[in-house]
C-alpha cells in the first residue's frame, strides 16, 4: 500500500512541475536547414533574446535539402537553404512559401602552387580546368591571364565537395552561366557528376586536400579561406574587371543582380564593374499564411529585426550583407506575411 | 518419525510456496526475452521494409539498372550504383587483408606469449583505439597518414609493384588504398578483442597436450591454439567485416569520393555509406532522394548477403574439420 502512494505523490509532483513549466514557459519557435548561415542565425538568435526574452529560437543546421523538407512537412516554423526552392518542391507545398533572403557568401578558387603567386582566373579557363581539359598549370590559357607568375609545368589536380552542398550549387550555377559546354555535359545542383579530380569532405576536406596536393586547385567558401590563410585568385567578371572576393564585392554583387519579386534569385556572374561573379545568397523559408497567430506575429517581428539590426552583424562574421534597397524591399515582403 | 514428518511437511509447504511464483516468474522471465529477441528481429524488417518504401519509385524506375550502371548523375536524375558497390566492397577486403593478420597476431602473443606484466597495458590500448571517434580518425587520416602515405609507402608500392595494374597511376594521396588502411585502423580493436577472448577459452589441456607430445612453442600455438579456435577467430573477422563495410566518415575523408571502377589503388574510389553521408542532407529532388535510399537498401542487402556466405564458408568449415576428426 505504501508504494502506490509513493507514485501517486511522484506523479503529482510531475504534472505540477509539468504544469508550471509550461505556464512560465517562453515561446519556442522552431528553425532547420543551412549550414552555411548556421553561425550568424545562432549570433541572431542570441542578440534576439535580448530585445525579445519572451521568444526563443531553436534552429537546427541539418542542410538546406532538409530544411526545404522541413518547411514542407510543416513540422517547422520556418525553413533556411542555401539554393531558392524549385517550382517543383514549392508547388508540394501546402501554401504559399516566401523566400526572406539574409546574407550572401562567396565560393573563392584555392591553389597550392610553388610560392603560391596570385593568380588570374576567368569564365573559360575556370570552365576549362573544372571540366579536365586544362591539365597543365603551364597551359597557354593560363599563362596569358598571369604574365607575370611563374606557372610551372606541373599536373592541375582539381579537388571538389564530395558532400552536396551550397557552395557547390553556387560553383556549378556560375559555372553553367559562363560555359555552355559545362551546361551541357554537367549542369548546377548540390551535388554533380565531376568530370574531373578528387572529392574531399566539406569545406576542410577541400582545403584539406588542397594544401597537401602541389598543383591542386579546389573551390571554398571564403569565410574558410580567409580564416585559413589560403590563396585565391582573382576572377574576371562579365564587366571584364578581375575582382577580388571580398565582403564588399559579394555585396556589389547582389546590388547588381537582377531580384524578381519572389527573391529567387541567382547572383552568379553579376553585371556590376565591382562585382565577384562566383557568389550566392541564402534565405530563410517562412508561410505567408501563418498558422498560430502569436507565434507567427512573433517570427514577423524577428524578421524585420534580422533585416534591420541583424544585417550590420553580418560583416564581423564575415558575411556579406544585403543592400540597402534590397533590404526595403524584403522588409516589404514580410509585412505581407497573414496571421 | 516426528522430526522426518515434519521435514517432508515442510518441504512440501516450501515448495508449496514456491511453486506457483517460481513457475509464474519463469514464464514471464521466457516470455520477456522472447519479445526483445523479436523486437530485433522486427526491427530489422522495419528497416527493410522502410527502405524498400523509400526507393519504390527509383527501383521501377531503374530496375535492375541500378546494380550494374556507374553514372551517378543527380543532375540528369541518372542513378547507377555500381561504384559504389564496388567500393564498399574492395575497401573493406583491404581492410581485411590488412587488418586480419594483424589482429590475431596480437591476439596470439597477447594470450601466448607476452610477460604478463605487458598484457594489461596492451589490450587497455588497444581498447582505446576502439574508442576514438570516426571523425577524429578522418582527420588524422587527412592530415597525417595520407601525406606520409603519398611522401613514402606509395612511392615504394608504386616502384616494386608498378608492374601490376593494382599499383600503377599518379599517386594523389585520397584513394581506395587510404580508405581500405582507415578501415583497417577501426576494425584492428574488435577483431583483436574478440580473437583474445576466444584464444583465453582454449582449455590448457589443449597446449598441455601439445606440449606434452613434444611441439615447439610455435607448434603448440598454431596446432592446439588458432586451430582449435579457427571457428571462432573466423567469427571475430566477420564481426569486423561488418564494421567495414558500414564505415562511413573516416573513410569519406580519406577516400576521394570519386564514382569510378578503376585497377588501381591509388586511385579515389566511393563507398556506399559514403555516398549517403555526403548527399543525403542536401539532396531536394524526389528522385534523388529515392535513389539514395535505394543505395541504403542495397547496403542492407549487401551486408546481409556477406554474412549469409560467412555463415556457410562456417559451416562448411566446421563440417570439415569434423569429418577430419572422425577420420
Amino acid at each position: 500500500m505504501k508504494c502506490p502512494k509513493l507514485a501517486h505523490k511522484i506523479l503529482a509532483t510531475v504534472l505540477l512541475a509539468g504544469v508550471t513549466a509550461t505556464a512560465s514557459a517562453q515561446m519556442m519557435i522552431n528553425g532547420a536547414g543551412a549550414t552555411f548561415p548556421y553561425p550568424i542565425y545562432s549570433k541572431w538568435f542570441d542578440e534576439y533574446a535580448k530585445v525579445d526574452p519572451s521568444v526563443r529560437f531553436n534552429y537546427q543546421s541539418i542542410g538546406s535539402g532538409g530544411g526545404q523538407k522541413q518547411i514542407l512537412a510543416q513540422t517547422v516554423d520556418f525553413g533556411a537553404s542555401d539554393g531558392p526552392m524549385t517550382d517543383d518542391n514549392l508547388t508540394k507545398a501546402p501554401g504559399k512559401i516566401l523566400h526572406i533572403p539574409t546574407v550572401a557568401g562567396a565560393v573563392v578558387l584555392t591553389y597550392n602552387l610553388p610560392g603560391n603567386p596570385a593568380l588570374k582566373l576567368d569564365a573559360d579557363t575556370i570552365a576549362g580546368i573544372f571540366l579536365g581539359q586544362i591539365k597543365k598549370w603551364n597551359d597557354p590559357k593560363l599563362a596569358a591571364l598571369n604574365s607575370g607568375a611563374n606557372l610551372p609545368d606541373q599536373e592541375i589536380v582539381v579537388v571538389h565537395r564530395s558532400d552536396g552542398s551550397g557552395t557547390t550549387f553556387i560553383f556549378t550555377d556560375y559555372l553553367s552561366k559562363v560555359s555552355s559546354e559545362w551546361k551541357e555535359k554537367v549542369g548546377n545542383n548540390t551535388s554533380v557528376n565531376w568530370p574531373a579530380g578528387i572529392g574531399g569532405k566539406g569545406n576542410e576536406g577541400v582545403s584539406g586536400q588542397v594544401k597537401q596536393t602541389p598543383g591542386a586547385i579546389g573551390y571554398v567558401e571564403l569565410i574558410y579561406a580567409t580564416q585559413n590563410k589560403m590563396p585565391y585568385a582573382e576572377v574576371k567578371n562579365s564587366a571584364g574587371q578581375f575582382v577580388k572576393p571580398t565582403i564588399d564585392s559579394v555585396t556589389a554583387a547582389i546590388a547588381t543582380a537582377n531580384i524578381p519579386d519572389d527573391f529567387r534569385f541567382s547572383m552568379t556572374n553579376a553585371p556590376g564593374k565591382d562585382a565577384y561573379p562566383i557568389s550566392g545568397a541564402t534565405w530563410l523559408l517562412v508561410y505567408e499564411q501563418q498558422k498560430d497567430a502569436t507565434k507567427g506575429k512573433k517570427l514577423v517581428e524577428f524578421l524585420k529585426w534580422a533585416m534591420k539590426d541583424g544585417e550590420k552583424m553580418a560583416k564581423d562574421l564575415d558575411y556579406a550583407s544585403l543592400p540597402e534597397s534590397v533590404q526595403q524591399r524584403v522588409l516589404k515582403r514580410i509585412d505581407e506575411i497573414k496571421m | 518419525m516426528a522430526v522426518a514428518a515434519s521435514i517432508a511437511v515442510e518441504g512440501r509447504s516450501v515448495q508449496a510456496r514456491m511453486g506457483s511464483p517460481s513457475r509464474f516468474g519463469d514464464k514471464a522471465f521466457e516470455w520477456l526475452t522472447l519479445a526483445m529477441a523479436l523486437a530485433v528481429v522486427v526491427l530489422i524488417i522495419l528497416i527493410a521494409w522502410q527502405l524498400w518504401i523509400g526507393s519504390s519509385v527509383a527501383i521501377k524506375k531503374f530496375g535492375f539498372h541500378f546494380l550494374v550502371t556507374s553514372t551517378w548523375d543527380p543532375v540528369a536524375e541518372q542513378f547507377g550504383a555500381l561504384p559504389f558497390i564496388y567500393g564498399t566492397l574492395v575497401s573493406s577486403l583491404i581492410a581485411l587483408l590488412i587488418a586480419v593478420p594483424l589482429s590475431i597476431a596480437t591476439a596470439a602473443y597477447l594470450t601466448e606469449l607476452a610477460p604478463l606484466w605487458i598484457r594489461q597495458p596492451l589490450v587497455s590500448l588497444i581498447e582505446m583505439l576502439a574508442a576514438i571517434p570516426s571523425v577524429i580518425l578522418g582527420l588524422w587520416g587527412i592530415f597525417v597518414m595520407i601525406p606520409w602515405l603519398r611522401d613514402y609507402p606509395f612511392p615504394w608500392l608504386k616502384r616494386v609493384f608498378g608492374w601490376t595494374p593494382f599499383f600503377n597511376g599518379p599517386i594523389y594521396g585520397p584513394s581506395m588504398l587510404a580508405g581500405g588502411i582507415i578501415i583497417a585502423v577501426m576494425i584492428l580493436p574488435i577483431i583483436t578483442s574478440v580473437s583474445r577472448e576466444i584464444l583465453r577459452s582454449v582449455p590448457d589441456l589443449q597446449r598441455e597436450a601439445a606440449y606434452g607430445l613434444g611441439a615447439t612453442r610455435w607448434e603448440a600455438t598454431r596446432i592446439a591454439v588458432l586451430s582449435y579456435a579457427k571457428k571462432g577467430l573466423f567469427g571475430a573477422v566477420i564481426l569486423g567485416l561488418g564494421r567495414a563495410l558500414g564505415e562511413t566518415m573516416a573513410v569519406t575523408m580519406v577516400i576521394g569520393n570519386t564514382p569510378q571502377i578503376a585497377a588501381s589503388l591509388f586511385k579515389p574510389g566511393y563507398t556506399l555509406a559514403s555516398v549517403l553521408a555526403n548527399e543525403f542532407t542536401e539532396a531536394t529532388s524526389d528522385m534523388y532522394l529515392q535513389a539514395l535510399f535505394e543505395i541504403g537498401l542495397v547496403l542492407f542487402g549487401i551486408t546481409i548477403l556477406v554474412n549469409l556466405l560467412a555463415q556457410l564458408l562456417l559451416r562448411t568449415i566446421a563440417v570439415k574439420s569434423a569429418t577430419r576428426a572422425v577420420q
